[in-house]
C-alpha cells in the first residue's frame, strides 16, 4: 500500500531522533513505547477485523428481507435481460427441460453446412476485411487455430470469384508483434486513390490493450493477396484519454472527407453510452482525433464492429464508402455487446464537423426497438463496397445455438450468413433490405413448382425429395372472402401488441395465422422449425404483418438454445406476402417481402436429417384459408475447399 | 506513532471498502451468499477490481470442475451400472475443463467480455446435461446444483463488464 510507503522514510527518520535520546532513557521505559505501539496496532487490527465482519456478514442475516428483495430483484433484472433482448442465449440455469440426447457423429456431421462459408474445424468469429481485388473476393475472418472455443485468434483466409465457391488460403496475419500477441482483431480494408489496399486492424497488446494497427499487402501484384506486412511504426492508434484500454476496437473502412483526408471511425463506450470516435489522416500511420463524436446513444453499452456506409436515396445501387451527396442517406451499424444484437439507423452525415443525425431518434442505434440486420443469430457484420459490380455485399458472423461440449465433440464452431446485398428500401425509405448475392443461383439444381390452397388447420408435405438444401421462393395469398369476413367480425379482436418472440410461437393459433413452412422436419412432425406469417387484424381494416421462425421444436435434444425469432414486416398496398427461405443443414436464412425483414436461425435436428428430412406447408390460422404459390430448388454443395494449382484456372466471370 | 495510526486507519478503510466492494457486487447476483463466501474465501478477493472477481469466480468453476471429475472417477468403480451416464458426464465436464474455463479467462483479461460470458453459462448447462442423463437418480446432485449457481453468479459479474 502506497499510505504505508511513503510513511516509510519518514518514521526512519524519525529514528535518529529518538535514538539519541535513548541513550540518556533508563531501560524500564525504553521498552513501553514498543510495547504500546504493539498494543495499539493489535487494537486497530481487531477493530478493522471487526468492522469488515460486520459489512460483509451484517448483509445476510439481519438484513433477510433487504437481501431477498435484491436477489430476486437483480434474478428478475437478469431474466429480463434475457427475456426481451436476449432470447438468443440461456437465461439463468436452469435443470434442463425433456430428454438429453448424447450427441454422436453421425447426427453432429450431418450438421455441417454444404454452401455457407465455415473453415474445416475449429472456431470462427467477426468477419474482417472483406473486398475485391484483381478478379477475386477476398474474405478474411477471426480464427482459432487451436479449438472449437474462442480464443488464440488469428488472421484467416479465403477468396472465391463469386462469393459463394470459397478456397481456403494460409492465414493473412497471425498475433507474431507485442502489439497484437494476444490477438489479431477485427478490421477493415480501405482503398486508396492509386488503388492499392491498406489494413486496419485492432491488435492486442502484450499487455491486453486495445491498439489499432496498420497493415498491408506484402506484394499488391499477387491476386490472392497472400502475404501482408505490418507498418513498422505499429500501433497507428492507442486508446485515447478517457477510454477504457479494453474498450477501443473494430476500426472502420475510412472515406474522404471533402477537404481530402480519410477519415475513419472507431466504437467505444463511456459509462454506459455507446459512442463512435472519429479519426482523420492522410497516410493512414497518424491521425487527429475529433473531439466531437460522430454519433453516441446513452444506455446501449459498448459498441462493437461499427460500419458506417452511404446509401442511394433513389437508385437500386450500392455506393462507394466515401460517396456523399443529396440524393444519399448514411447507415451507422453497430454491434451491441450487450445484448449480441447488431442495429442500424438511418440518417444524415454532416461532413463539415464529423458528426450524424438520425432520421427517427426514437430508434436510433442500439435502441432495443430499433432496426435490425437481422432478428435472429446474427452479430459482428460488416459490410463492403464491391467496385466489380457496383453493389454492397453485407457479411455477418452466425454463431452456434448449442452447448460447448457439441461443438468440442463435432471439432468446429460458427458459420458465415450467405453474402447479401444492402440498399435502402426505396418504396419506404425506412430500412434498409437485404436480398442473398445472385451468384448463390449458380448452386440451384432442379427445382419443383407448386400451387397450394391450404385450409385453416392444415399441414400439407411438399414433396421435393432430400429437404437439408434448399431455395425456397413463396408468395401468399389469404382468401379475399376469409379476410372480410374476419374484419367484419367484431369479435375477432385487434392484436393490440404481438411480437413473434412472445407470441409462443407458431401452433399458437390467430385469426390470421400462422401460416408458412415447416422446414428441417421429419414425417411425423416431432422435429420442425417453422418459418411463416403472422398477419394481425388493425384498426380501420389495416393488416399488420410479422414475420418469424419458430425453432422450439426443431429438435428433441434439450441442451440448445430454442427461441422463436422475428418482427414487424411492412407490406406495401398492393404487395402479396413473399418469402424466400435457404435452408442448409443446421442453418436457415429468411427473409420476408423481398429481405424487409431477415432471420437467421441455428437448428440441430436429432431426428430430421439425412434421409428422413421433410418439408412441409401450414396453415395455423383459425379463420383464413390461404394460397401458396412457390418454388422448391434442390442446392448444390459450395465444395469449399483448400486452394490447389488446378483453381488458378477457372475462369472470371465479368 | 501519528504515523502508524493513520496506518491503521488506511488499512481500516482499504479492508472495509474491498469489502464493500464485494458486497455490491454480490448484491447483483442471484446468490448473494454464495458470491459473498466465494469471494471472500479467496486471498485475491481484497484487490480485486471486478475483472478479477469474475476471474476468481472462474477459478472456482474450474475447481469445482476438477473436483467433479474425480467423483466421476471414484463412481466407475463403486456404480459400474452408471457408466453411460458417467461417460457423457465426463465429457461435459472435460468441456467445463479445457473449452469453457481457458476461453472465460482469455476473454475477461484481454477485456471482450461476451466470449467470458459464453464459457461461464456453458459451464452451467453441461452440469445441468449431465446431471439429467442419470434421469433422476444422480449421485452428483449436489456437485452439478453446485455449478449451476457458481455459473449464475459468475454470469452476473460478467455482465458488469459488458
Amino acid at each position: 500500500m502506497a499510505s504505508s510507503e511513503s510513511l516509510l522514510p519518514v518514521s526512519s527518520q524519525q529514528d535518529p531522533l529518538s535514538d539519541s535520546r535513548r541513550d540518556s532513557i533508563p531501560e524500564s521505559r525504553r521498552r513501553r513505547p514498543i510495547k504500546v505501539h504493539l498494543a495499539i496496532y493489535s487494537g486497530f487490527l481487531l477493530i478493522a477485523l471487526y468492522v469488515t465482519l460486520v459489512i460483509t456478514h451484517g448483509g445476510s442475516a439481519p438484513k433477510n428481507d433487504v437481501n431477498d428483495d435484491t436477489t430476486v430483484e437483480s434474478r428478475a433484472r437478469l431474466a429480463g435481460v434475457s427475456e426481451k433482448s436476449n432470447d438468443h442465449i440461456w437465461n439463468l440455469s436452469n435443470d434442463l427441460k425433456g430428454e438429453a440426447f448424447a450427441w454422436n457423429n453421425t447426427v453432429l456431421s450431418w450438421q455441417r453446412t454444404a454452401f455457407h462459408f465455415q473453415p474445416e474445424k475449429n472456431w470462427m468469429n467477426d468477419p474482417n476485411g472483406p473486398l475485391f481485388y484483381k478478379g477475386w473476393y477476398h474474405f478474411f475472418y477471426q480464427y482459432n487455430p487451436n479449438g472449437a472455443v474462442w480464443g488464440d485468434i488469428f488472421w484467416g483466409h479465403a477468396v472465391s470469384k463469386d462469393l459463394i465457391h470459397w478456397l481456403y488460403l494460409p492465414f493473412a496475419m497471425v498475433p507474431d508483434q507485442w502489439y497484437d500477441a494476444n490477438g489479431v482483431w477485427t478490421g477493415s480494408a480501405t482503398f486508396l486513390d492509386d488503388g492499392s489496399i491498406v489494413m486496419l486492424y485492432t491488435g492486442s497488446t502484450d499487455k491486453f490493450v486495445q491498439v489499432q494497427n496498420l497493415a498491408y499487402p506484402e506484394d499488391p501484384k499477387d491476386p490472392l493477396l497472400l502475404k501482408w506486412t505490418k507498418f513498422s511504426g505499429n500501433p497507428v492508434l492507442v486508446p485515447p484519454p478517457g477510454i477504457g484500454a479494453k474498450d477501443f476496437r473494430d476500426p472502420t473502412t475510412a472515406w474522404k472527407t471533402s477537404d481530402g483526408k480519410w477519415r475513419i471511425t472507431i466504437g467505444s463506450k463511456i459509462n454506459r453510452t455507446g459512442i463512435s470516435l472519429i479519426y482523420d489522416t492522410t497516410d493512414f500511420k497518424t491521425y487527429e482525433k475529433h473531439e466531437t463524436l460522430l454519433h453516441q446513444v446513452p444506455n446501449t453499452g459498448m459498441w462493437e464492429c461499427v460500419d458506417f456506409y452511404p446509401v442511394s436515396k433513389t437508385k437500386d445501387k450500392g455506393l462507394d464508402t466515401s460517396v456523399n451527396g443529396p440524393d444519399v442517406k448514411h447507415i451507422i451499424k453497430a454491434s451491441m455487446d450487450d445484448t449480441r444484437i447488431d442495429h442500424y439507423a438511418i440518417g444524415t452525415y454532416y461532413d463539415s464537423n464529423a458528426t450524424w443525425v438520425p432520421d427517427n431518434p426514437s430508434i436510433d442505434v442500439g435502441i432495443s426497438t430499433g432496426l435490425r440486420y437481422d432478428y435472429g443469430k446474427f452479430y459482428a457484420s460488416k459490410t463492403f463496397y464491391d467496385q466489380h459490380k457496383g453493389r454492397r455485399i453485407l457479411w455477418g458472423w452466425i454463431g452456434e445455438s448449442d452447448s460447448e461440449a457439441a461443438d468440442v465433440q463435432k471439432g468446429w464452431s460458427s458459420v458465415q450468413g450467405i453474402p447479401r446485398i444492402v440498399a435502402l428500401d426505396t418504396k419506404t425509405g425506412k430500412n434498409l433490405v437485404q436480398w442473398p448475392v445472385k451468384e448463390i443461383e449458380s448452386l440451384r439444381l432442379r427445382s419443383k413448382k407448386f400451387h397450394m390452397k391450404v385450409e385453416p388447420g392444415t399441414v400439407v408435405p411438399v414433396d421435393v425429395g432430400p429437404a437439408a438444401q434448399l431455395d425456397i421462393e413463396a408468395e401468399f395469398k389469404i382468401k379475399k372472402e376469409d379476410l372480410e369476413v374476419v374484419f367484419a367480425d367484431d369479435s375477432v379482436e385487434d392484436d393490440k401488441e404481438f411480437s413473434c418472440e412472445t407470441s409462443g410461437g407458431a401452433t399458437v393459433r390467430g385469426a390470421l395465422g400462422p401460416f408458412g413452412f415447416s422446414v428441417l422436419a421429419d414425417q411425423s412432425l416431432s422435429e420442425q422449425t417453422q418459418v411463416y406469417f403472422y398477419v394481425t387484424k388493425g384498426k380501420d381494416s389495416k393488416l399488420k404483418t410479422f414475420f418469424c421462425t419458430d425453432t422450439s421444436r426443431s429438435t428433441m435434444a434439450n441442451d440448445v438454445v430454442k427461441p422463436v425469432y422475428g418482427s414487424f414486416v411492412p407490406v406495401l398496398k398492393g404487395e402479396k406476402l413473399t418469402m424466400r427461405i435457404l435452408v442448409d443443414h443446421s442453418i436457415i436464412e429468411g427473409f420476408g417481402q423481398g429481405g424487409r425483414t431477415c432471420i437467421t436461425s441455428r437448428v440441430y435436428p436429432t431426428k430430421a436429417i439425412y434421409g428422413a428430412t421433410r418439408l412441409f406447408l401450414f396453415n395455423n390460422a383459425n379463420d383464413a384459408a390461404i394460397t401458396a404459390s412457390f418454388k422448391v430448388w434442390q442446392m448444390n454443395s459450395a465444395f469449399i475447399h483448400p486452394f490447389s494449382a488446378d483453381d488458378l484456372g477457372v475462369p472470371s466471370s465479368t | 506513532m501519528k504515523m502508524v495510526v493513520v496506518m491503521m486507519i488506511m488499512m481500516v478503510m482499504a479492508m472495509v471498502s474491498e469489502a464493500n466492494m464485494i458486497e455490491q457486487t454480490c448484491k447483483e447476483t442471484p446468490d448473494f451468499n454464495l458470491c459473498v463466501s466465494l469471494l471472500d474465501s479467496d486471498p485475491r478477493g481484497s484487490s480485486a477490481d471486478t475483472s478479477g472477481l469474475a476471474l476468481i469466480l472462474v477459478d472456482k468453476i474450474k475447481g469445482l470442475a476438477t473436483k467433479t471429475l474425480k467423483e466421476i472417477n471414484t463412481l466407475y468403480k463403486k456404480r459400474p451400472e452408471l457408466k453411460q451416464a458417467l461417460d457423457e458426464c465426463s465429457r461435459r465436464y472435460n468441456t467445463i475443463l479445457k473449452a469453457d474455463v481457458p476461453e472465460a479467462i482469455e476473454a475477461i483479461s484481454k477485456g471482450v467480455p461476451k466470449f467470458g460470458e459464453d464459457g461461464v453459462i456453458d459451464a452451467g448447462v453441461e452440469a445441468a446435461v449431465c446431471e439429467g442423463d442419470f434421469k433422476g437418480k444422480s449421485p452428483l446432485t449436489s456437485l452439478t446444483k453446485s455449478m449451476q449457481k457458481v455459473s449464475n453468479v459468475a454470469r452476473a459479474i460478467v455482465r458488469m463488464l459488458l
